[in-house]
């Protein structure tokens, strides 16, 4: 039975991957046309890749750095795509990679983040646990109905985006979402002086006076590759994958995604709100490390951060007990 | 007859157009001072980010949203009272119905300037006409609002066209001649032939009823601005109609305030008397128990059916902004009750007084509104930098707030140095009965 679903999964695997080489070979296509001339130079090393026509062809490394789709190309979405992730709270011990590798793809200033780890208690009684919260992603997004100008929008392939460049940054956006989940640049940072070219897709580099968030990272999705965050991390916690061909991987294991939340009980955070939203978790049970392992791990920076946690609160009140 | 008695009048109000003494300079003066530190304030701000106010990724909306709520609130003073007041004749409104439209206007301009200050991306204005999107209740609050200034305008303008015309004719009057010229180019030709009354006068009755329909709008806009997000302290379906009476009560403390002040100053002691500051008195008494209805009817629902956020919320209100709660909504509520509620307390200070608490009260009120909400989001405040979870508006943000009341009290000021404060016009010319003009 075990060796039946091993295979199984392996299989998936290989139609995975061979999907996703798929996806970055389109696009590869496309980019040789847009990039051919600045990199000029190949580096000698080819990769295999598949092209729209089903052949497949080797094209050198270099080639396959992508430009960045500009605004424009940004506002439609990856088509016949309908990316969805889900999140194991049974794994998850505040490791705090998907945290870091997040804030150094996106070229984010140290102490803004877009992923965000919640140390959870539902109530008084009930078990605290680690809770980290992208940008959920809605199919019926607040964010995107309140803008005034459009600069944040909902996209084919489920993602919701900010066009920094558009952006006049009222903040209203940030006061519809109920998931506190966007940030706004409160001050010119070095790293928005980058001189690469902008894409809302990348999020990079960084506006000053404008809100910007998880982006699900869609440019790493087209070159067929997890999310920083996803990738990241040590426990394999998040997965990412598409609704639509019933698919999350985290890297290691893959899933029937529907299987994935029927089996292990997934749920929506607040989707009473009626957001509907497009990250799933999966409730922490059976839990592979204690939560006290999470925050005693912890800089004492970030510590500070949970302080009006009733879980640091309890463990403070005891330690001066004692 | 009539002719002479409007000559006597302006005789009595030339001297405040004529001269601004010692003390009426360094007044000026000193506003302009606020003004300029305001605009050193937003300069510093401009230049340095939106880092050097108190707002962060939590609370994203702080004190200039809260004044942006209170000036808009009290355009009211015009719009609503002196828009219903025009409506229904009543005879004692017209010597303060002047001030209540210099208010509407004044605090028209005022306010929307705070909306910017809180724009990130001030250079980025052009992109809400440009992108413009409908669905945005911003979108609907531009449209309102701009339409709000012209139509408030428009009203004031009408209701001074007579004066104009009396100013540009009444020779006596000792004015630069540069200040002679612009009172003959707005009076637009008014002579006060019966046609021109005829045409004025349904004029400003379409006005008025426009303006109140306008304000009214514009603040239930203002108010969905809040109530259509999910926020536990926002999401509320009677925030249009309790941000309307929030408004014009605030309106009539401020117009209470004007009364008082420029009776002072201008001496006017003989046409704005205590029945007056009685009559605005009552309309508060009215208004305090329509908003302390509305407060209760909010609070008390949230706090009992004590679904966790609202709990949360009442928690923080309760405990954190204790001050606050009880200045606002029990003293700002009771005291117009009390003061203008018992015939002996109904005196002009004991009134006044009452209207500047109920400013202060309706300020409180404002920011009990918009930040502890958003200190208490749905998910916890976690995670974030320890000094981002609570708001403390920081000197340029005070700055800036200063200067906006400078601003509003300079405008003031300088539109009773063009204009006489109190219509000179209609306050011996206008028939008795509105049928005399029209069947004249």
């Amino acid at each position: 039975m075990s060796e039946e679903k091993h295979k199984d999964n392996n299989s998936r695997r290989r139609f995975l991957k061979l999907g996703l080489l798929a996806g970055a070979g389109t696009v590869a296509t496309g980019a040789l046309l847009a990039t051919g001339k600045s990199h000029a130079e190949g580096s000698g090393e080819t990769v295999k890749v598949l092209t729209t026509s089903g052949e497949v062809m080797e094209v050198d490394k270099n080639f396959l750095t992508l430009a960045p789709v500009d605004r424009k190309e940004s506002h439609e979405g990856i088509p016949g795509r309908k990316f969805v992730m889900v999140i194991d709270l049974a794994k998850c011990k505040n490791a705090r990679k998907c945290v870091e590798s997040c804030q150094k793809g996106h070229n984010l200033p140290k102490g803004e983040e877009f992923m965000k780890v919640y140390l959870m208690q539902d109530s008084e009684k009930s078990a605290p646990y680690w809770f980290p919260k992208p940008c959920y992603h809605c199919d019926n997004p607040q964010c995107v109905s309140v803008c005034p100008v459009g600069a944040t929008y909902k996209r084919s392939d489920g993602i919701v985006l900010i066009d920094n460049e558009r952006c006049i940054g009222c903040k209203f956006c940030m006061t519809g979402c109920p998931y506190s989940t966007r940030v706004f640049a409160w001050k010119h940072e070095e790293a928005f002086d980058s001189k690469q070219p902008y894409s809302p897709e990348k999020g990079v580099p960084g506006v000053e006076g404008t809100v910007s968030k998880c982006d699900f990272c869609p440019d790493l999705a087209r070159e067929g590759k997890l999310p920083y965050c996803a990738s990241a991390c040590p426990m394999g916690v998040i997965f990412f994958g598409d609704i639509d061909e019933d698919v999350v991987t985290n890297g290691v294991d893959t899933f029937k995604f529907s299987e994935l939340i029927r089996d292990r009980a997934g749920y929506q955070y607040l989707e009473n709100l009626g957001t509907r939203p497009n990250v799933y978790y999966l409730p922490p049970v059976d839990r592979q490390f204690p939560v006290d392992r999470g925050y005693e791990s912890l800089d004492e920076d970030i510590k500070a951060r949970y302080d009006n946690t009733p879980y640091v609160k309890n463990r403070k009140n005891k330690e001066k007990k004692s | 007859m009539s002719k002479t008695t409007t000559d006597d009048l302006m005789r009595e109000f030339a001297p405040q157009l004529e001269h601004t003494g010692l003390k009426g300079k360094i007044w000026i003066a000193l506003l302009f001072t606020l003004v300029l530190l305001g605009i050193f304030a937003l300069y510093w701000q401009v230049s340095r980010g939106h880092i050097v106010t108190g707002m962060r990724d939590n609370v994203v909306w702080g004190v200039y949203i809260v004044n942006f709520i209170f000036f808009m609130g009290i355009s009211y003073a015009g719009a609503l009272i002196s828009g219903t007041l025009h409506l229904f004749h009543a005879e004692w409104r017209k010597p303060i119905i002047r001030m209540a439209e210099f208010i509407t206007v004044i605090s028209l301009l005022i306010g929307p300037l705070y909306i910017m200050l809180c724009i990130g991306r001030l250079d980025r204005l052009p992109n809400l006409i440009l992108f413009g999107r409908i669905q945005s209740p911003i979108t609907w609050d531009v449209i309102a609002i701009s339409t709000d200034i012209i139509g408030c305008f428009i009203f004031l303008y009408l209701a001074v066209l007579r004066d104009l015309g009396k100013l540009r004719d009444f020779s006596e009057l000792k004015v630069p001649s540069w200040q002679k010229k612009l009172y003959k180019i707005l009076a637009l030709g008014y002579e006060g032939k019966p046609e021109q009354q005829i045409r004025l006068k349904r004029a400003t009755d379409i006005m008025a009823g426009m303006v109140i329909a306008i304000a009214i709008i514009v603040y239930s806009v203002l108010a969905w601005i809040f109530s259509v997000t999910l926020q536990p302290g926002w999401h509320s379906t009677i925030f249009g109609p309790y941000f309307v009476i929030a408004a014009v009560y605030s309106g009539s403390g401020v117009l209470i305030v004007a009364m008082y002040v420029f009776r002072k100053v201008y001496h006017l002691e003989k046409h704005i008397t205590v029945k007056h500051f009685i009559n605005v008195g009552v309309i508060m008494l009215v208004l305090a128990a329509f908003f302390g209805y509305f407060t209760f009817s909010e609070y008390l629902t949230k706090w009992y059916g004590s679904e966790k956020n609202d709990e949360q919320l009442i928690r923080i209100l309760f405990k954190d902004y204790y001050f606050f709660f009880i200045f606002s909504n029990y003293v700002g509520v009771l005291m117009p009750l009390i003061v203008v509620g018992f015939k002996k307390l109904r005196t002009i200070n004991n009134i006044t007084i009452t209207a500047v608490v109920v400013i202060i009260a309706l300020w409180m009120n404002r920011y009990l509104i918009v930040v502890p909400t958003l200190e208490s989001p749905y998910l916890p405040i976690q995670d974030a930098r320890a000094a981002w979870a609570h708001y403390s508006a920081t000197w340029v943000e005070w700055t800036l707030t200063l200067g906006g009341v400078a601003s509003f009290c300079l405008f003031f000021t300088l539109a009773s140095k063009l204009i006489p404060i109190v219509q000179v016009s209609e306050l011996k010319e206008e028939p008795k009965e509105p049928a005399d003009i029209y069947l004249r």
